[in-house]
């Protein structure tokens, strides 16, 4: 069974972020790490490919400047070899813009039975690409999976919701998105380090691809960005006065913000 | 509280400026060591330390062991860690590539090691003692116990110990009495009692690998009697996997200051008949054996400085940038400023912060040494060889010392709270320190850098090297008006390490116990020097990598230049300070009597 993951590079979030003035977007300048929301997909590809006793995982990503460290992370855990798509024209790509380059990645990386992704970025989180690149592939989409199974020709998914989840069963190939933390990625080993060094990485622009420069980008993108301002500081907290009956007045707010 | 961050820029930037890695990898032996495939194992494994390893940091020092007749109980976390580390393969990292090593240079080594003594000091103590058992097996071991043993330790599946000292046999190691019969079947009888074994029991490996020194009968007296031998917690079947178990037996663990999370084991040999072991090597030659791996375990001790040091110095670096107190002088806001403002808390900062760049240096500096004595031939080998030796003694003496100042003023910088263990710091200060006491205290390797190190080649050994730090001087010249105090300042330090290396040399022919008796400041003087040369040869690295430098490297980058401004206009004039304390002799020191000394 053949598996395509989406995988995102991203700054790393340890470090401070900075939005670039003139674009109004993330500064990508410095060094990119694997999306750590991605790894649980990574994980979850080569668990499926490992049950299904043969099949390849590839990773399918966008990335200024042809970076591929965050790649080269995924490609340590056992991915087989990944697309890349750089290219200046993508910059102030919206997630559609950003949906058409992946489908179409996802077509050149070959014949895939699976589609995984994360259920949105850590640094863009429209959290929409997965549904997006999977009406323009024509394929199945289910998301937020908690688990997967694959039986054949067919796809069974523990799907979370907000009471429980909910199976769900579909024909592949689908596109199908991995909720975080559901599995625990594995640590590239020092082998896996060494191996990824000679696994391919399909570096392509958008005329490799046949994606029209004019469709993705800031030329093709449905938003403008109008404004950036500082995040206001974070309001005062709230006082509940123990009167005997405060757990209760806790557990209200608690509710209402929909964590119990 | 921000958890630690495996430093993989400084590391890289180190290997690259004063670790000589291009060098290193353009030789045969570490072709495989290129920059980036070296980039890529030390990102990935500072990850794995600070995601692994870090977390259970604190745990291990608030949980602690559990000791029981049956064996040593480690915290839960520290297995799922262990196995994860196994798993990952990174024991077998700098080992030779013919048992199952990846054969990559001590350079690289040291940075990794780096980072996992600072994200758990405790728990890295068993890998780290297991270093020591795969290089004593590398060189000592036969074929059959490399095949049996040494490759079950590279993988981390076995761990391996150090065992030297008895209560008697401290420092001195040919006060031992652990006795070794011969059976007449190739195999030997080892009855005695060591202490002080990290990792001699503990429950993350299936099988434990004891090295022990012992006497076999009518072994001449003193260190030219002791031999080396294997023995197994559980001896090996036929086809190789743990079997019986053999008759050694931890006895008790230590209550410590510090590394709550390292078992520090009495182990008794032979309580039931006999512990079965096997001679490593021939009989007599267990301290050369020893020696072998005492070069790479200083630095490994040398290391626990930088390592602890960065870690605390991270957590404080962070905490002066939350905490309000006092306002800023001079500053506009009626509002208490953050501390880092404040000057002193800056010169502490500061402090730290050259100090660790200074000591990372100086390890990864006497590392590639090591590595170049290996990878070049001829003369050029036995030039990096002898730059090893000279170092490996300040390595060790100097950045443990200065990793116990460095973590103190982390506390400081912290204030009441450092002293409160809920923040953590103070850990990182009582893990720090046992280093510079174990592996040969501080004061026995000035006394080696002093008796033996500077004597080598009639002196020609530090001439050579006092000559290295001089020749920089070109260098600095050309730097400009921002490298001048950095210039003038390392030319007065060299002068005055030059200088009190002479008296030592002269004076310590005459009578030893001269140079003895400052042997310890002299060592300061020697660490603080050779940290301001590279210190200043980093700062000229970083010159060099801002043309071109992107944005966001600008500022770090410039980092690097004050730092060594900073450690040239204020730590290095200290070395002419200490001087006096060299050259007073031993005369003052014997005046008075022990018995006198007492106050009442």
């Amino acid at each position: 069974m053949n598996v395509v993951v989406c995988v995102k590079q991203i700054p790393d979030p340890a470090d401070p972020g900075a939005l670039d003035p003139n674009t109004k977007t993330l500064k990508r300048d410095g060094k990119l790490i694997l999306d750590e929301s991605d790894s649980y997909g990574v994980e979850m590809a080569l668990q499926l490919v490992d049950a299904a006793g043969g099949g390849e995982v590839t990773l399918v990503s966008m990335a200024p400047n042809g970076e591929t460290a965050g790649l080269r992370t995924a490609l340590a855990m056992g991915a087989a070899k990944a697309v890349l798509v750089s290219d200046d024209a993508l910059q102030g790509s919206d997630a559609l813009g950003t949906s058409k380059v992946l489908a179409k990645a996802i077509e050149r990386a070959g014949q895939a039975d699976l589609i995984l992704t994360a259920t949105e970025s850590s640094d863009g989180y429209t959290g929409t690409v997965p549904e997006q690149i999977a009406e323009l592939l024509s394929l199945p989409s289910v998301t937020f999976a908690k688990s997967i199974t694959v039986d054949g020709s067919s796809v069974k998914v523990q799907r979370q919701t907000e009471s429980g989840y909910d199976d769900v069963e579909c024909p592949l190939p689908a596109v199908v998105s991995v909720t975080a933390g559901v599995v625990e990625p594995r640590y590239p080993s020092f082998k896996g380090i060494m191996a990824a060094k000679s696994k391919p990485v399909d570096q392509v622009g958008l005329g490799d691809l046949g994606v029209d420069a004019g469709s993705v980008g800031w030329a093709g993108a449905g938003q403008e960005i109008v404004e950036i301002a500082t995040a206001e500081a974070r309001a005062a907290s709230t006082v509940v006065e123990d009167d005997g009956e405060a757990f209760q007045k806790i557990v209200d707010m608690l509710a209402e913000l929909k964590i119990v | 509280m921000t958890d630690y961050r495996s430093p993989v820029k400084d590391a890289l930037f180190t290997l690259r400026h004063v670790g000589m890695l291009d060098e290193i990898s353009s030789s045969e032996r570490y072709a495989h060591a290129d920059p980036e495939t070296v980039a890529d194992v030390l990102g990935e494994h500072g990850r794995f330390m600070q995601e692994v390893f870090a977390p259970t940091n604190r745990i291990g020092d608030t949980v602690g062991l559990k000791w029981s007749p049956e064996g040593v109980e480690t915290p839960a976390e520290f297995k799922t860690a262990y196995a994860k580390f196994v798993e990952a393969g990174w024991q077998g990292l700098n080992a030779e590539a013919e048992y199952g090593g990846a054969g990559f240079p001590e350079a690289v080594f040291t940075c990794a090691l780096e980072f996992m003594t600072a994200a758990n000091g405790a728990l890295t103590m068993c890998p780290g003692l297991t270093t020591g058992a795969i290089e004593c097996l590398q060189a000592w071991g036969s074929e059959e116990q490399k095949e049996r043993y040494l490759r079950r330790i590279v993988t981390g599946e076995w761990t391996g110990t150090m065992n030297l000292t008895e209560p008697q046999a401290g420092s001195d190691v040919g006060l031992c009495t652990t006795k070794a019969e011969p059976q007449g079947d190739g195999t030997y009888k080892i009855t005695g009692t060591k202490i002080y074994i990290s990792f001699g029991e503990h429950d993350m490996a299936e099988n434990i690998v004891h090295l022990v020194l012992a006497r076999t009968p009518g072994a001449p007296a003193g260190t030219k009697g002791i031999s080396l031998f294997i023995v197994p917690k559980f001896l090996l079947t036929e086809d190789g996997e743990p079997g019986e178990r053999n008759d050694v037996n931890c006895v008790s663990i230590e209550h410590k200051m510090g590394i709550h999370g390292s078992p520090t084991c009495v182990m008794s040999y032979g309580d039931d008949g006999g512990a079965t072991g096997f001679l490593v090597g021939e009989e007599n030659q267990g301290l050369r054996a020893m020696f072998t791996m005492m070069n790479s375990a200083r630095i490994a001790v040398g290391i626990q400085g930088v390592a602890l040091g960065d870690a605390a110095f991270q957590k404080a670096l962070q905490y002066s940038q939350e905490r309000r107190q006092g306002r800023e002088v001079g500053g506009d806001s009626k509002e208490p400023a953050f501390i880092e403002a404040h000057p002193d808390v800056r010169r502490m900062l500061m402090f730290m912060k050259s100090h660790v760049e200074a000591m990372r240096a100086l390890l990864v500096y006497n590392s590639a040494a090591i590595d170049l004595s290996r990878a070049l031939e001829g003369d050029d080998a036995e030039h990096w060889r002898e730059i090893a030796e000279l170092l490996t003694p300040v390595s060790k003496a100097w950045s443990t010392d200065v990793g116990m100042e460095v973590t103190s003023t982390a506390i400081q910088v912290f204030g009441g709270m450092g002293y409160v263990e809920e923040t953590g710091v103070a850990q990182h200060y009582r893990d720090a320190r046992i280093a510079p006491i174990y592996e040969g205290t501080n004061g026995i390797q000035a006394m080696d850098l002093v008796g033996r190190k500077l004597g080598m080649r009639m002196g020609g050994v530090v001439g050579e090297y006092l000559q290295r730090m001089r020749d920089l001087d070109g260098e600095l010249a050309a730097a400009g008006e921002e490298f001048a105090s950095i210039r003038t300042e390392l030319a007065a330090a060299v002068d005055t390490l030059e200088g009190v290396t002479n008296w030592i040399m002269t004076n310590g022919l005459a009578n030893p116990v001269e140079a003895l008796a400052g042997a310890t400041p002299y060592l300061r003087i020697f660490g603080t020097v050779t940290g301001g040369w590279l210190l200043a040869r980093l700062a000229l690295g970083a010159k060099a990598d801002l043309e071109g430098a992107d944005q966001a490297d600008v500022a770090w980058l410039n980092t690097k230049i004050a730092s060594a401004r900073f450690f040239a206009e204020q730590v290095l004039p200290t070395a002419a300070g200490l001087v006096p304390s060299v050259q007073a002799g031993s005369s003052v020191l014997y005046e008075v009597t022990p018995e006198s000394l007492a106050s009442v």
